[in-house]
């Protein structure tokens, strides 16, 4: 599903090379559940940008279904987004002018996905994250919680491949928390491969592999007990 | 990503920040309303102009005496006489003083144009009476105080009553109606149904300038308007000791240095219109700067969801694009609304509608939307994700 090998990601700082990745290689299976931990600094939300296609390494190469993307411009890269990566964000993201129903079609939007066809995949979007009874609401009238499962349900909608979450419970109460992860656990027992990026031990130590980066460098790579 | 979509996104947007979005468009509005007012204006004077030219009849030469350069003058008389000696050229010269003046009968009163001129005047002009008489020399020659009214006149004054022989006062100065003239016009007001032709001679008086600036003069026929032309020059010349106290001219030069005029004056409008659409457009291109950095979050998600480039361009296009539209429809119906009601209303001139000059200013604002939309659309496309996302 996706394989990593050798990748740097060198910053230019003045006259300083800042190594954001040093050297990663990584393998992430089909269905898997990967938690990736770091503090903050330790590189993982330059991978995070690496994984979801939103930048591209200094070098090494980057297998994500069957495709390079390491040396793809930006419309391939958007087209790869579009096609094979769901998003879930800390901060939720979604466009606050459009109702639950309308955020969630827009990944289709840009699939060229017909109208009738996409509010239909939507609605069930909604239903699978159990906010079926929400579906005209906008971002304001929604939990955290809530909001952040119509970000779920946006994720999912074009069933990618990979759904990448990134802080997906970072700003939410322990309980809508509990759901959110609740949800995830669902979505992979749905047959999702599922990478999490996060810096809290108790969230990642509910996937099933947790990998640990430091300094731009991968330190630990176990099965989760 | 269907134009339909980026239609419908748009629209949102723009509905979304309604006093914003109207300010924005002002710019356009008002240019393009200017520009379809000012061309119904110049439009409507120039077709009266023209009309009125080609409502001389054939073989007309018009004489103007501004009296530049000489202290000396010419009067109707010696003109007539003039004339009289020379019938093989000329077959008729009528004087004409115009003013606006106050007309009253009994209680009602109205302002409209008096003409002062003579007998020639209805067969050079082709204003016959429907009944009573026209002008006459003896009136001329003996002063006398007498009228011939335009249908529009005597609808209002003497509503249902026969006009003939009833009195009028002319600033002032108690007339005899004595002649009703033919409906050229639909009686509307402000056209050639709303005159009144009285005895240039009586006119004179009446308006307190004895000179007469105007006369127009048939010649006898097309192959004598040319030696025609050259006997007044010479005469003219003679009398006042110089070429610049007058002119002689007819009708084809007098509708070329017409047209000329009216294509300054659209040279003038165009620059006009040209000027505040670029101002507008340059509002534009503020606004949707600003738009962009406000959005830039938003950029964020749709690219890191799949956007392309492509798509948030159109996007912001089609957005630009939609409010100088927008803005090119009302500018058109407010243009409509100054005609109807400004131009039309003052009476000035009758307006000329033209839906060339509309689907022009239209088209061009249009063109200002793609033309100052383009740069910001490309600055939101090209904006990093991750930046954008990152944005607060």
């Amino acid at each position: 599903m996706i394989q990593i090998t050798n990748m740097c990601k060198i910053y230019e700082m003045g006259e300083n090379s800042v190594y954001a990745l040093n050297n990663v290689s990584l393998h992430i299976a089909k269905h898997e559940f990967v938690a990736i931990v770091g503090p903050s600094g330790s590189g993982k939300s330059t991978l995070m940008n690496m994984l979801g296609c939103l930048d591209v390494p200094t070098s090494g190469s980057y297998y994500l279904d069957g495709h390079e993307v390491s040396k793809l411009s930006d419309n391939q890269l958007a087209e790869i987004r579009n096609n094979k990566i769901g998003f879930i964000f800390q901060g939720f993201n979604l466009l606050k002018k459009l109702t639950a129903v309308e955020n969630v079609e827009l990944p289709l939007i840009y699939q060229g996905v017909g109208h009738k066809e996409r509010v239909r995949k939507s609605i069930e979007a909604l239903e699978l994250v159990g906010l079926g009874d929400r579906t005209h609401h906008t971002p304001n009238e929604l939990s955290g919680g809530q909001q952040q499962r119509v970000a779920i349900a946006r994720a999912l909608v074009s069933s990618p491949p990979l759904i990448l979450a990134d802080e997906p419970t970072g700003n939410l109460d322990s309980k809508s928390g509990t759901d959110v992860m609740r949800t995830l656990h669902q979505l992979h027992e749905n047959g999702n491969t599922i990478v999490l990026i996060t810096h809290d031990n108790n969230v990642a130590a509910q996937a099933g592999r947790i990998v640990r980066i430091q300094d731009g460098m991968i330190t630990e790579d176990k099965e989760a007990v | 990503m269907g134009f339909f979509q980026a239609y419908k996104m748009a629209l949102k947007s723009i509905a979304g920040n309604k006093v914003r979005s109207f300010l924005t468009m002002l710019g356009v509005i008002i240019g393009v309303g200017s520009v379809i007012t000012a061309v119904a204006f110049a439009q409507g004077s120039t077709k009266s102009i023209t009309d009125s030219i080609e409502g001389l009849g054939s073989n007309i030469i018009t004489i103007n005496i501004t009296g530049r350069g000489s202290n000396r003058n010419i009067t109707y008389e010696e003109l007539k006489t003039f004339a009289e000696e020379n019938s093989g050229d000329i077959s008729m010269i009528a004087p004409i003083v115009n003013g606006n003046m106050t007309l009253k009968a009994g209680s009602k009163s109205r302002d409209t144009t008096v003409i002062g001129s003579n007998e020639d005047y209805e067969y050079i002009r082709n204003r016959h009476v429907q009944s009573g008489r026209f002008i006459l020399s003896f009136d001329n020659d003996y002063k006398l105080k007498t009228a011939v009214i335009g249908s529009a006149v005597a609808n209002d004054l003497f509503e249902g009553q026969n006009p003939i022989g009833q009195q009028i006062k002319i600033n002032g100065q108690i007339f005899k109606v004595v002649g009703l003239l033919q409906e050229i016009d639909g009686g509307q007001d402000s056209s050639d149904d709303d005159q009144v032709i009285i005895p240039v001679t009586v006119a004179q008086r009446l308006g307190r300038n004895a000179r007469i600036s105007n006369f127009t003069v048939q010649a006898a026929d097309s192959a004598t308007v040319d030696p025609a032309m050259a006997k007044l020059t010479a005469y003219l010349t003679d009398k006042f000791g110089n070429s610049n106290a007058f002119s002689v001219r007819n009708q084809a030069q007098m509708l070329s240095t017409l047209n000329s005029i009216t294509d300054t004056l659209m040279i003038v409008l165009g620059g006009i219109a040209a000027i505040s659409l670029i101002v507008g457009g340059i509002g534009i291109m503020n606004i949707m700067l600003v738009s962009v950095t406000e959005r830039t979050r938003e950029i964020g998600i749709r690219k890191a969801i799949g956007a392309k480039r492509k798509n948030i361009m159109v996007q912001f296009l089609i957005e630009a694009i939609m409010i100088t539209g927008i803005g090119g429809v009302l500018g058109i119906l407010i243009g409509l609304f100054c005609i109807r009601f400004i131009i039309g209303g003052l009476k000035i001139t009758t307006p000329v509608y033209s839906p060339f000059w509309m689907m022009l200013s239209f088209g061009i604002s249009l063109g200002v939307g793609i033309i100052f939309g383009l740069f910001p659309a490309y600055k939101a496309a090209r904006l990093n994700p991750i930046e954008a996302l990152r944005f607060e």
